[in-house]
């Protein structure tokens, strides 16, 4: 039915990249959450774990930076239209490659303000 | 599957044969007369049944906020006690939030979401009527405490310690909050699997999603976010409960607790809800701003993206609530970042709304007008939101008025006034009659300028210092005249809601029905006759276009003249389609169930559970916990996975479709699947608190502390696994034919669940561990009891699967009920793994 080499895209492939970025976050928080709890000591340098939280980004962005990368190639191989009302198994292909290049495309900018704190906090306070 | 032949097919153009059909199919769909009317489980009638109650809820609120600005209106008033103000603006925020806002999207859902899928019923009727008969109970037990002056009186969220210590807060107030709202979560739990089965499994046969009304969408994601963010609660509500009735100090720091775990487990609730009310309204927007843009939406994918987007960033937003609590800057940054994130997708969808508008010729209805003032007043409570998300600001503003004109505008400018758009809009499907024209723009400009009076002075007098849940202020701080013009602005606000509900309750005998349609809008809805048909669509309609009724050539004749499926109900039973996620592709022909009592009978008994509780009256509420078991047994044993009396059934077209199915197809497994995720978050909710204490305290198990051991936990996880596979053996073999060993293997699981649950409970037993000493032996104990409890209901699933074979109702091909007791077993195994990890094997690795 579908094009060679192309996967079917489901409401799982859609919300993966959020899912990506709902990790991310929670990773960065709870290790940050676990270096300066119980708040003893607010002045503790927490480079290692900003540069922990580095490497996560860089691997989501990476994960995100993938998705984003197979939608738009199929979504572009689909013809690329914005038109995707019509009653066919492609235009219902289309219409979830499409979402899913846009929620990728937030997912992305949204993993990038969520590095921002550790740019610019180096310690427990 | 397709069998042209395989019944005569009826002459749909023969009036003679549609009139019977009408007749069998009004007479299976019709509402019982008299007492028994309550019995009704049609969405028609629960849908406006909850409707109607959350709405009396909302005017009930909406009195306790005119008491407080008669009150706020001049200084150092003594209009009421301060005791009583506590009371109201508790019970205020509480009522607003969990007896309106967010049951009123079940409600509208619930009458909206079949009509737009040209569906005849959603697939659980009698789960809706049980979710609104359990608000209905919880809420007038919650709202009617204030008239004993026993209403909650610590603010909506109930922060402890303020809350949980007698010396704060003598009597019933915060248990009747705690207990009341839990049980009406179980309502919102039994909504969001009723919609979430109800927009994948039961979209008309052609409805691709990318055909799906953006409504549906949303539901969608309203519905999963309730899934996600409502457990959690449910587990503070359990840690809180325990610690109000037996002393079990989990926010209690002198013993190990902390109360900031209580604002944790409150916001991850909290603020996903905001977004939880927000969402359906702005649904109703983007199913009205086409209509009055007479134009296809522009840009659907993007709305997608909205909805799914903030439905998973919302969830990233929770501590913005709890900026003041002192955790570390770099944490407090995650969730300003998330915050202002939110922003895109929020923002990407009133562009939308206005770029289609802009491109449309626009009709300025009362509905386009309530969503025009919706969303400038959105935008405004928006643009202070983005204020108070950044941590320097929301130091400041925290906790004053500000934050009271900010949340105000989010809400009546998110959700209010889109609702008041949506029933000017909807008010023909419900009744069949247009509201007035000329009362409905009195209201709205009434409503407006009310509410820009009321609550944008409250911006300055918060900057000027005014703390919010003050019952009054000096004079000396120069807030009078700013309260005075709000206490003004309330009263007019008011008025103005008053204009719609007299528009809505006034007598209309005489006037005539509205044409059908009305509106000339192009979704599935409007297919509905005026007034409209029990049954809901004449016939379920084959739907290969986002707006039917303006892109399907003779869609409305084809539907009414019956040349879809399911024209006819020949058998005398309620019957709709459900189709695959993806494609809509019909897969088989459900029967849902008719009036019943038993719906109401187990909701007012569970409710009894809850209030005994509250009460402390132990052997009541033991009793009533009992009945409330065997009302859903019999529910469950007389309505559910009924076989019926042939395999398939021509639905119309040449169709055949089977009557039963079991397992990922049905929609019964999805309902389970769906009912375990949120039962799994609300384990995670308390495996959180674990965590929580774990990463707040230096040594966590405190040294020298005795724990569960790791004998008897590790016993009791091998008896889990064996009940485990005992199920899936049963379930195989059965499915094989081998009824007997599957049978054997139903009773070996049922008991040794039972071993598994108790092998649990001795361990923290037989060591002697007193929840009351220290927050690890009650995090030990709620983690048990829990995992112990879902062993009881797994015991109890298993045994009920043996009694349906052997009485006949469950056969090798009729296995339903087993094939979901065992994907139940593989949550409850999953929850067995990580209890045990968590008491005995995790102390061991750290």
């Amino acid at each position: 039915m579908l094009g060679l080499g192309k996967t079917e895209d489901t409401l799982w492939t859609l919300i993966a990249a959020p899912t990506i970025w709902a990790f991310h976050f929670l990773f960065s928080y709870t290790l940050v959450a676990w270096q300066c709890a119980p708040n003893g000591d607010p002045f503790r340098d927490i480079g290692g774990t900003r540069a922990m939280i580095g490497v996560a980004t860089l691997t989501c962005l990476g994960l995100i930076g993938l998705i984003l990368r197979r939608a738009w190639r199929e979504w572009r191989e689909g013809g690329g239209g914005f038109r995707n009302d019509q009653d066919t198994a492609e235009a219902r292909e289309g219409f979830l490659e499409f979402s899913t290049l846009l929620l990728a495309a937030l997912s992305f900018v949204a993993v990038l303000f969520e590095t921002l704190p550790i740019v610019m906090i180096g310690d427990c306070r | 599957m397709t069998d042209p032949t395989a019944q005569g097919t009826p002459d749909q153009d023969d009036p003679e044969v549609r009139r019977g059909q009408e007749d069998r199919l009004r007479e299976v769909w019709k509402t019982p007369k008299g007492w028994r009317y309550w019995s009704a489980v049609n969405n028609t009638e629960i849908g406006v049944w909850y409707t109607a109650a959350s709405f009396g809820f909302m005017l009930f609120a909406g009195v306790l906020a005119l008491l407080m600005r008669v009150q706020l209106a001049v200084p150092e008033n003594d209009f009421l006690t301060a005791t009583f103000y506590n009371q109201l603006f508790t019970l205020h925020g509480t009522a607003m939030m969990f007896l309106f806002a967010v049951p009123i999207f079940e409600a509208v859902a619930i009458i909206l979401l079949p009509q737009m899928l040209g569906a005849r019923d959603l697939p659980f009727p009698r789960l809706s009527a049980f979710g609104f008969w359990c608000f209905l109970i919880g809420g007038v037990f919650v709202s009617g405490s204030i008239f004993f002056g026993a209403a909650p009186a610590s603010g909506w969220f109930m922060y402890p310690p303020l809350t949980t210590e007698e010396k704060f807060t003598p009597g019933l107030g915060p248990d009747i909050w705690l207990l009341g709202l839990s049980f009406i979560e179980v309502a919102s739990i039994a909504a969001a699997v009723e919609l979430i089965v109800g927009t994948l499994k039961c979209r008309p046969p052609g409805m691709r999603l990318n055909l799906m009304p953006l409504y549906g969408w949303y539901v969608l994601v309203v519905a999963a976010m309730i899934l996600f963010a409502f457990p959690p609660l449910i587990a503070g509500d359990i840690l809180f409960e325990m610690e109000r009735m037996f002393d079990w100090p989990f926010f209690d720091p002198a013993r190990g607790g902390d109360p900031i775990l209580w604002q944790h487990l409150f916001w991850i609730f909290g603020h996903p809800e905001v977004y939880i009310v927000f969402l359906p309204a702005i649904a109703l927007v983007a199913m009205i701003v086409p209509t009055f843009a007479q134009r296809p939406i522009l840009g659907y994918s993007w709305i997608v993206l909205a909805a799914v987007g903030t439905g998973f960033l919302s969830f990233g937003l929770w501590v913005h609530h709890m900026y003041t609590t002192g955790l570390p800057s770099a944490s407090l940054g995650f969730f300003s970042a998330a915050s202002e994130a939110v922003a895109i997708p929020t923002g990407v969808q009133i562009f939308v709304f206005l770029a289609t508008l802009l491109t449309g010729q626009v009709i300025f209805s009362v509905p386009m007008l309530f969503v025009a003032g919706a969303l400038a007043t959105f935008v405004i409570g928006g643009l202070t939101g983005v204020m108070v998300a950044l941590v320097p600001f929301d130091w400041q503003a925290h906790d004053t008025y500000f934050v009271v004109a900010h949340l105000h505008y989010v809400l009546i400018g998110g959700m209010l006034f889109p609702l008041s758009a949506g029933i000017y809009y909807y008010w023909p499907i419900v009744s069949g009659r247009k509201l007035s024209d000329r009362l409905g723009r009195w209201a709205f400009w009434i409503m407006f300028t009310g509410f820009n009076l009321a609550f944008l002075p409250m911006h300055y007098s918060g900057l000027a210092g005014m703390a919010r849940r003050v019952w009054t202020y000096p004079a000396t701080l120069g807030v009078g005249t700013a309260n005075l013009i709000s206490s003004i602005g309330a009263f007019v606000f008011a008025a103005g809601f008053l204009v719609i509900v007299w528009d809505v309750l006034r007598p209309r005998g005489r006037e005539p029905y509205a044409d059908r349609n009305p509106w000339n809008a192009g979704t599935p809805e409007w297919l509905t006759e005026m007034p409209g048909e029990n049954w809901g669509v004449r016939s379920v309609p084959i739907v290969t276009t986002r707006y039917p009724l303006w892109q399907q050539a003779n869609f409305i004749e084809d539907v009414d003249k019956g040349r879809f499926y399911l024209p006819d109900a020949e058998e005398g039973e309620r019957e709709t389609l459900v189709t695959s996620v993806l494609d809509a592709r019909p897969e088989q022909c459900l029967r849902v169930p008719g009036p019943s009592f038993m719906p109401m009978i187990a909701a007012a008994l569970t409710g009894a559970v809850f209030i005994f509780t509250t009460f402390k009256f132990w052997i009541p509420a033991l009793v009533a916990m009992v009945l409330a078991t065997v009302s859903i047994m019999v529910w469950l044993w007389r309505g559910t996975a009924v076989i019926p009396e042939k395999p398939e059934k021509n639905v119309g077209l040449g169709l055949s479709l089977p009557l039963y199915v079991s397992g990922p197809k049905s929609t019964g497994w999805w309902a389970m699947f769906i009912t375990m995720t949120g039962d799994a978050m609300a384990f995670v909710g308390l495996a959180f608190g674990y965590m929580f204490y774990f990463t707040i305290h230096a040594d966590f198990p405190p040294p020298g502390m005795a724990g569960p051991g790791v004998l008897w936990p590790s016993l009791s996880l091998g008896l889990f696994g064996a009940a485990w596979a005992a199920s899936l053996g049963a379930r195989n073999l059965n499915r094989a034919g081998r009824v007997g060993i599957a049978r054997g293997l139903m009773a070996a699981g049922s008991l040794l669940s039972l071993g598994a649950g108790a092998a649990l409970l001795w361990g923290p037993w037989t060591f002697g561990l007193n929840p009351a000493d220290h927050v690890y032996p009650a995090t030990v104990w709620v983690l048990a009891i829990w995992t112990a409890v879902h062993a009881a209901v797994g015991s109890l699933m298993l045994g009920y699967c043996l009694a349906r074979s052997v009485f006949g109702r469950i056969t090798p091909r009729h296995d339903a009920d087993i094939s979901n007791v065992a994907l139940y077993w593989h949550f409850m195994f999953a929850t067995a793994l990580v209890t045990v990890t968590l008491l005995a094997f995790f102390p061991m690795l750290v």
